[in-house]
């Protein structure tokens, strides 16, 4: 039994194990409630769109999940190149976290897209290239997690799994950019200069009304801040716990 | 710092302190501290997962270690590890070879990667396998070599670049008698020629009659670490399972 | 004490090139590979002639696509089967001339099946692909697609799933490399004016340049241990 003291140290974050943070805990009640909000302003302050009408209000939530899902994958790639200089699990652990709530918040994208397609394209689904292209992105992270299982030893799976999570950014940027450089896309351009306003389907003005803005102002953090962090910040701590679970049966067992 | 560190190494050819390594939370060497001088043939002994394949791979630079010093001839690894791969050949159990690349076409590739002086490869090839008897099977792809005759040209390749360093990871497995008996004149010679050697076996009567020094390792640490002076294989037989059995009825 | 970076890149590239030479095991299966691949494709579109000009350039970046995987995982595991990286590795050598040794390698592979092709398709679809510019943009084109197949086959040959990882793992990450080909060749074949597509081949250059500094950068964490 002597063999205890020999185990490697635990990552640091491992032994808080009692409750949770104070901060964390004053996430997990206010993000429900400002998401709450969110879709207060979305679904009743906000004016009806002329054009549209009511079906429009899913943008609120459609783009500001998008920049969620960036927000999270972005710290995959944070976590990633972190842990490939540190070789500190906590890291890895980051970007685990990131591409679990990175597909999930691209997912709310994809799905809040679909609805709104389904009256306005008259369509649920269309080859368009920004649909395709973020399809793509969530099967990379599948692919990511598939990588991951398909390796045994745990430092080579961090490791190879660091290098893949930077690598597989490049199809968050290249959804994020195809509008601009693929000139067939019927996906509208809501923020900044359009190549193709007329082509695009479904457009309309942010700043027409204060009400619009308004609701985006709101939802704009809460999905890209509140809903990332408080969710990657309780799968953290799932898989730190995990750890120590590891952890603890290899003591027992050795 | 440097003067400190090249005094303490200097009895030392290959010199360990406080070597850890571990796969995630799972330690394979745990504060190893082990010193090998110059010219000594060390048979590093083990049961499967007591780390004498780990060791290997640490020393030759394949693998980092998660904490602890290695020192080999005044380099440390695995910041120097450029300087310490010229001065080490390696076999493992895997031959290491191209095997639709034909003998001489090996041995070729290596001296490149080796950077030996161009015109002098083609005479050491020549030298070399004349030494490890396969001079009449140059030029055959070496995938119709049997598994001796690979193994055998696998220690030429480890020799090529004339290193003072041999490290040998279970070089036996899959010979036939006859081919143990000629890799055993192989590695007497090149022992002979001023190497230091460091051999992993199971193999307990070579281990007895080819090394100077045995060392058994287990649970990660030295089990057992002296001369062979007076042992045959069946007296390190007799220690090996001593040393061994402790651990599993810890 | 260290062998000279392009040395060890060239010597790499030379012993790819001469086991090739021996045992033609790569570009005999990725050529047969590729062949397959656009007659089935010319049944399961049933392509005419109005069709074919617009999904000629598809069928062929697909087949390199795929042509290059099977060739990427043979090459690779070649070297991990038989230990040979761990020879490569116990050399004094810079690591990262593996990479671009096994780089340079897959890329002459792709490349040969890729020049075998445009004839071949030339005479099959009735259409000439034999023209400077695709030439250049299939360089581009399969450069991108080695630089980050040398890096992830490096990586799958190693975990267990090996073969069938590496289309999951690569395809998605070499899309902007595909997006950017098939765009260039159809409209060259189209004979659309250069000034309306000469940004494609631009875009590849960009995307091939920023690979390969990534790819660069991520190798040693790949085969380190």
């Amino acid at each position: 039994m002597t063999a205890v003291q020999d185990t490697p140290a635990l990552p640091t974050q491992q032994a808080e194990t009692g409750g949770r943070p104070r901060l964390l805990v004053a996430l997990t009640i206010i993000t429900p409630l400002a998401v709450l909000v969110g879709l207060y302003m979305a679904l009743f302050n906000a004016r009806t769109d002329i054009d549209q009408g009511d079906v429009q209000r899913i943008f609120y939530i459609h783009m500001p999940a998008f920049i969620g899902a960036f927000v999270a994958l972005g710290g995959t790639v944070i976590g990633g190149i972190q842990y490939l200089r540190t070789r500190q699990v906590k890291w890895d652990t980051l970007a685990l976290a990131g591409v679990e709530v990175g597909i999930a918040l691209a997912l709310v994208n994809l799905i809040t897209g679909m609805v709104w397609a389904r009256p306005i394209w008259n369509t649920w689904w269309t080859w368009d290239p920004r649909l395709t292209s973020e399809a793509i992105m969530v099967l990379t992270y599948a692919a990511y997690i598939m990588l991951r299982q398909g390796i045994e030893n745990p430092e080579q799976r961090r490791r190879f799994a660091a290098v893949y999570g930077i690598l597989a950014f490049i199809t968050v940027i290249i959804t994020l950019v195809i509008t601009r450089i693929r000139p067939d896309t019927i996906h509208p351009v809501v923020i900044g200069p359009s190549v193709q306003t007329d082509m695009a389907q479904g457009a309309f003005e942010v700043a027409a009304t204060s009400g619009v803005r308004a609701a985006l102002m709101v939802n704009m953090p809460v999905w890209a801040i509140l809903v990332p962090i408080t969710l990657m910040w309780y799968r953290i701590r799932l898989e730190n716990f995990n750890q120590r679970i590891q952890a603890l049966k290899m003591k027992v067992l050795s | 710092m440097a003067l400190n560190s090249e005094l303490e190494t200097r009895n030392f050819l290959i010199e360990t302190r406080a070597l850890v390594k571990a796969y995630g939370l799972l330690p394979v060497l745990r504060k190893l501290d082990l010193g090998i001088t110059r010219g000594e043939f060390v048979a590093l002994l083990g049961p499967n997962g007591s780390g004498k394949s780990t060791l290997l791979r640490l020393l030759a630079g394949l693998s980092k270690p998660t904490a602890g010093q290695i020192t080999i001839g005044g380099w440390t690894l695995p910041d120097e590890a450029a300087a310490v791969r010229a001065q080490i050949g390696m076999v493992s159990h895997k031959v290491l070879l191209y095997e639709n690349l034909s003998a001489r076409e090996n041995l070729r590739f290596f001296a490149r990667l080796y950077n030996l002086p161009p015109a002098d490869v083609d005479t050491r090839i020549a030298e070399l396998l004349e030494q490890v008897g396969l001079s009449r099977r140059t030029a055959d792809p070496v995938r119709t070599f049997s598994r001796g005759m690979q193994q055998r040209l696998s220690i030429a390749r480890a020799l090529l670049h004339d290193p003072d360093i041999l490290l040998l990871d279970e070089p036996y497995t899959g010979l036939d008698v006859d081919a143990s008996s000629v890799l055993d004149g192989l590695l007497r010679a090149a022992h002979a020629e001023g190497r230091t050697i460091l051999m992993t076996t199971h193999q307990l009567d070579s281990a007895a009659a080819l090394a100077g020094r045995v060392v058994i390792l287990s649970r990660g640490g030295i089990g057992y670490d002296a001369p062979t002076a007076g042992l045959d294989g069946s007296r390190l037989s007799a220690i090996y399972t001593e040393t061994t059995s402790m651990v599993s009825a810890r | 004490m260290k062998t000279p970076f392009l040395k060890a890149v060239l010597s790499i590239v030379r012993k790819d090139i001469q086991i090739e030479l021996r045992s033609r095991e790569l570009v005999s299966s990725m050529g047969l590979f590729a062949l397959l691949s656009i007659l089935i494709f010319s049944f399961a579109l049933e392509l005419d002639r109005s069709a074919r000009q617009e999904a000629i350039s598809g069928v062929l970046w697909v087949t390199v696509v795929f042509a290059s995987i099977l060739g990427l995982n043979r090459s690779l595991a070649m070297e991990r089967d038989q230990g040979n990286l761990d020879a490569m590795l116990l050399a004094p050598i810079d690591r990262v001339a593996i990479f671009f040794g096994k780089l340079a390698g897959n890329l002459v592979f792709a490349l040969v099946v890729g020049l075998l092709l445009l004839p071949i398709m030339t005479i099959l679809y009735n259409q000439n692909l034999l023209q400077p510019w695709l030439l250049l943009v299939l360089l581009l084109g399969t450069f991108g697609f080695a630089t980050v197949g040398t890096l992830l086959a490096m990586m799958t040959v190693q975990t267990r799933a090996r073969e069938s990882l590496l289309p999951i793992v690569m395809m998605p990450v070499a899309l902007p490399v595909l997006l950017a080909a098939v765009r260039a060749s159809t409209n060259i074949l189209t004979e659309t004016p250069i000034a309306d597509w000469i940004a494609w081949p631009q875009i590849l250059v960009v995307v091939d340049i920023i690979y390969l500094v990534a790819c660069y950068l991520l190798f040693e964490y790949v085969i380190e241990e």
